[in-house]
């Protein structure tokens, strides 16, 4: 026996990817409603750097990073000031030939397809970036490239989905995914023609089989030094760094924030569970920070942090419907890019819903691609 | 010990007594504004014990001391951004 | 990674009148003590600028005391981080020291409240413990015109010093009622010696209950005050406002250690333990309480850290008295409904963000509150905002993480 759905679509999680989700389901005209365990722009959202990039990893990478920093350029002047959208650009920082021969590869990858960038020699880089050390050879600048404040943009989303109608469920932990919605751990259900996993590292604990790891990653906020730092900077081993499937590992990755604060990065870990903070890679990533800035050691430092990523084998997110079910869609898996392509997620993800053409191709990213271990309907 | 101490504060030569902390000195030179918000609002000392971090000023080239729990030194250059 | 290592049998944090009597008993005792304190001397609050302008008898005999006995003293320390079980980090301006003991003494005290109302963020606005620890640091006040405002027998305390270093204290506003105050008063009757201190403390001042600052305004810094008393309102100009609304304790490091707290205060027993096995604490840490509480606390806490509890036990009817003060002033002094409406939408409440009023109020709790409108997230790490919202929104603060203070980022890089 069957009842005709509450709702179109059900999203399940509140981050920015299922609140890019929702607002794009109203948007389109469907009933929705999304769900959120703790807060809305919790999770890896509230955790992580707020960046805007394009990356090069693949061509299914690029595009989506490229089709996601469109919309978000779309967007940004209805964006509150509390979202802080920044246009500080990116410059990926070399620090020997091999790095350099890198930064032309990407060069040519970006202006092919049509992406400004330009490269910096070793003079160049230093009057960008005056308090990088000596030594450096260079770098590319990714103009284009912005930073913003996660929650809030992960609440604008959600207001918006709310303004058309969608209704918002905060503190409502999910048990289990149905045949045809959700129940709640307070016993109460949800039912949907379309159910959407967007629980970001707690995806798997909802499908079952679900290949998403969760990527620890660590991070400290400095107090205000406003002419400090200009661009976000990554090191060109930030590559090898996201690419390995070893345990655990470094990058120096640094971002400005507009009121002159620094969040320094990077670290991943597999295998974690624990959000304490690990003095041991704190330590590493650190003086790996303080390598390429060596003036970074004396400012002072607020808060350290953890949170978790949704890392995927082939480093592409999973979005759309899961064969084994014949409501259930995917919407996660973004590790260390849901910030960015969030928007295009949101696109992807109703597309498919309302069966629309896609601006970009969606096959890298659909579930259907990789094989789930044991896939059957899950209990959390 | 010396009883005294001469700093300077925004390029003003300031005499305090020795074991006084830099903001009395700073606001001996009758400077109420020792920084500005992250909205530009003027601020100065608020707890006078460490923990508000309103009194920050820049102490020899360094940003961010809290100026209530510095004690003045001979020759310190002391700036407030007002 | 060289660093320099302090190791001890009874490390006490915090250099006020508790963590001093703590470490006297316990060097006392025999143990080898080391006591770590933030400011650049010891003496805490209350006893600040003692030692080098000594006004207070009682601190006078402790501070001899402490010379008397063989106790190292670590000022200028932030003890931010735990590293193991019995060790802590402290970042000086040299850098970061181990501090290893076996037993621990919290005496990390209280801050004042403050709440927000419009123009509190105007220069010259400061707490009023906080304008007599900066007089005591030097500030000179002469001549100056002084409203002190806010709750609690610290205002009179703070009018009586700033007078007799020649401001002009042009009134007390105090929150609470006569009839409260009245009520202390007269609760003062089984402690005479504070009867006539309070008594002669209040000599010489207007001294108004039912009233408080409604707004404070000047261009650039304080020029003038509204204040209002049981339905009246009228201006005073006036060069400071000292205002402070009683204390808060100290709590991150009870926080990080995992020690129960209770009512916003550490729990102990009868013998200053905490939750935590061969963790004590003492002062107002434990429940505002006052100097005579606090000393005696310390007392016990040290003796019972150096494993005399027998001698610990003997204080407790000295303890129990100055208890009842503790609860006598908790009571009077209690904050009216009324200030929790005196900020206005566009009123600052998070000073370290600029975070107002409006944008608080559209969340339910702290952590949504802090994750949306990043009030808690500067350097203050919530000591301030969090105070205000606890009694504004009846919201939770929730727990720290390390650093519990700022330090630099090569700090945060240890071994």
């Amino acid at each position: 026996m069957t009842s005709s759905p509450v709702y179109d679509v059900v999203i399940i999680g509140g981050g920015i990817v299922g609140a890019a989700c929702a607002a794009e389901c109203v948007a389109a005209g469907l009933r929705v409603a999304i769900v959120e365990a703790r807060m809305i722009g919790g999770g890896a959202t509230a955790a992580g750097m707020g960046h805007l990039v394009v990356m090069d990893d693949s061509e299914a990478q690029f595009a989506l990073t490229r089709y996601s920093q469109t919309l978000w350029e779309e967007v940004r002047d209805e964006l509150p000031r509390e979202v802080e959208y920044d246009v500080c650009g990116t410059i990926w920082v070399a620090a020997d030939d091999e790095e350099m021969r890198e930064v032309m590869r990407k060069q040519q990858f970006y202006s092919e397809r049509g992406v400004e960038v330009e490269v910096l020699d070793a003079q160049s880089l230093a009057e960008a970036e005056p308090n990088l050390r000596a030594g450096l050879v260079g770098g590319l600048r990714v103009a284009a490239d912005s930073v913003i404040y996660p929650p809030c943009a992960a609440t604008f989303f959600v207001e918006r989905a709310k303004a058309r109608g969608a209704d918002v469920f905060v503190g409502k932990p999910v048990q289990e995914i149905t045949s045809d919605g959700v129940r709640l751990r307070d016993g109460t259900t949800i039912s949907a023609g379309v159910i959407v996993n967007a629980a970001g590292s707690w995806s798997p604990s909802l499908t079952a089989g679900l290949d998403v790891k969760k990527r620890k990653g660590h991070l400290v906020i400095t107090d205000r030094y406003p002419q400090f730092l200009r661009h976000q900077l990554v090191e060109l081993g930030y590559l090898k760094s996201a690419h390995s499937h070893t345990a655990e590992s470094v990058a120096f990755n640094i971002q400005p924030r507009r009121t002159g604060q620094l969040l320094i990065g990077s670290s991943r870990q597999y295998d974690v569970e624990e959000s304490t903070v690990d003095v041991s890679i704190l330590n590493r990533m650190l003086a790996r920070a303080i390598e390429y800035l060596p003036t970074l050691g004396k400012l002072s430092s607020l808060r350290a942090w953890t949170g978790f990523r949704a890392a995927t084998p082939d480093k592409l997110p999973l979005i759309g419907p899961v064969v084994e079910h014949p409501r259930l869609y995917l919407a996660t898996g973004h590790e260390g890019l849901g910030i960015t392509t969030s928007m295009g997620t949101a696109k992807l993800l109703v597309d498919q819903i309302v069966n629309r053409a896609p601006a970009i191709p969606v096959e890298p990213y659909l579930p259907a691609r990789v094989a789930m271990i044991g896939a059957e309907l899950a209990h959390a | 010990m010396p009883e005294t101490v001469r700093l300077i504060v925004n390029d003003v030569e300031v005499t305090m007594p020795a074991g006084s902390m830099v903001s009395a000195a700073i606001m001996a030179t009758g400077v109420s504004v020792f920084r500005r918000s992250v909205t530009g609002e003027p601020r100065g000392p608020l707890c006078g014990m460490g923990i508000c971090f309103e009194c920050r000023v820049t102490i020899d080239g360094e940003a961010h001391c809290r100026s209530c729990q510095t004690e003045c030194r001979n020759g310190m250059d002391v700036r407030t951004d007002g | 990674m060289d660093r320099p290592r302090h190791a001890c049998d009874v490390l006490v944090v915090g250099a006020g009148p508790a963590g001093l009597a703590a470490a006297y008993r316990a060097a006392h005792a025999g143990r080898r003590v080391t006591v770590v304190d933030d400011n650049p001397d010891a003496g805490g609050q209350i006893w600040r600028g003692e030692q080098r302008e000594p006004r207070s008898r009682e601190a006078q005999v402790w501070f001899e005391r402490i010379r008397s006995v063989d106790i190292e003293l670590i000022a200028g320390a932030r003890v931010f981080e735990q590293n193991g079980p019995r060790s802590f980090l402290a970042e000086t301006p040299a850098g970061v020291c181990e501090l290893v003991f076996e037993n621990l003494v919290l005496a990390t005290g209280a801050r004042e409240r403050f709440l927000p109302f419009p123009g509190w963020t105007l220069p010259n606005v400061i707490g009023a413990g906080g304008l007599q620890a900066l007089v005591k640091n030097g500030l000179p006040i002469e001549r100056k015109k002084v409203v002190v405002a806010g709750s609690g027998p610290l205002l009179l305390a703070v009018a009586a010093y700033l007078r007799a270093h020649g401001a002009e204290v042009l009134l007390i506003a105090e929150q609470a009622s006569s009839l409260r105050v009245a009520r202390f008063g007269l609760g003062l009757i089984n402690q005479p010696g504070k009867l006539s201190q309070a008594f002669a403390l209040a000599k010489g001042f207007r001294y108004l209950k039912d009233c408080w600052v409604v707004a404070a305004k000047g261009e650039g810094k304080l020029e003038s005050l509204v204040l209002q008393r049981r339905g009246k309102r009228w201006g005073v100009s006036c060069d400071y406002l000292a205002c402070g609304f009683h204390l808060v304790p100290n709590l991150e490091l009870a926080e990080l250690l995992g020690c129960k707290i209770e009512d916003g205060a550490v729990s102990v027993d009868e013998l200053q333990q905490t939750s935590v096995s061969q963790v004590y604490a003492a002062g107002e840490a434990t429940g505002i309480g006052g100097l005579e509480l606090s000393l005696i606390e310390g007392e016990i806490a040290g003796l019972a850290a150096a494993g005399n509890r027998e001698d610990a036990r003997r204080l407790s009817p000295e303890r129990a008295k100055q208890q009842r003060f503790a609860d006598l002033l908790n009571y009077a002094f209690a904050l009216r409904d009324e200030l929790k409406r005196l900020a206005a939408p566009e009123t600052i409440v998070c000073r370290c963000e600029d975070v107002v009023l409006d944008r608080l109020r559209a969340h339910d709790s702290w952590r949504a509150a802090k994750l949306q409108t990043r009030c808690g997230m500067g350097p203050c790490q919530g000591r301030i905002c969090g105070s205000a919202v606890e009694f504004l929104f009846d919201w939770k603060v929730e727990s720290v993480r390390p650093p519990i203070l700022p330090v630099r980022v090569e700090s945060l890089l240890s071994k």
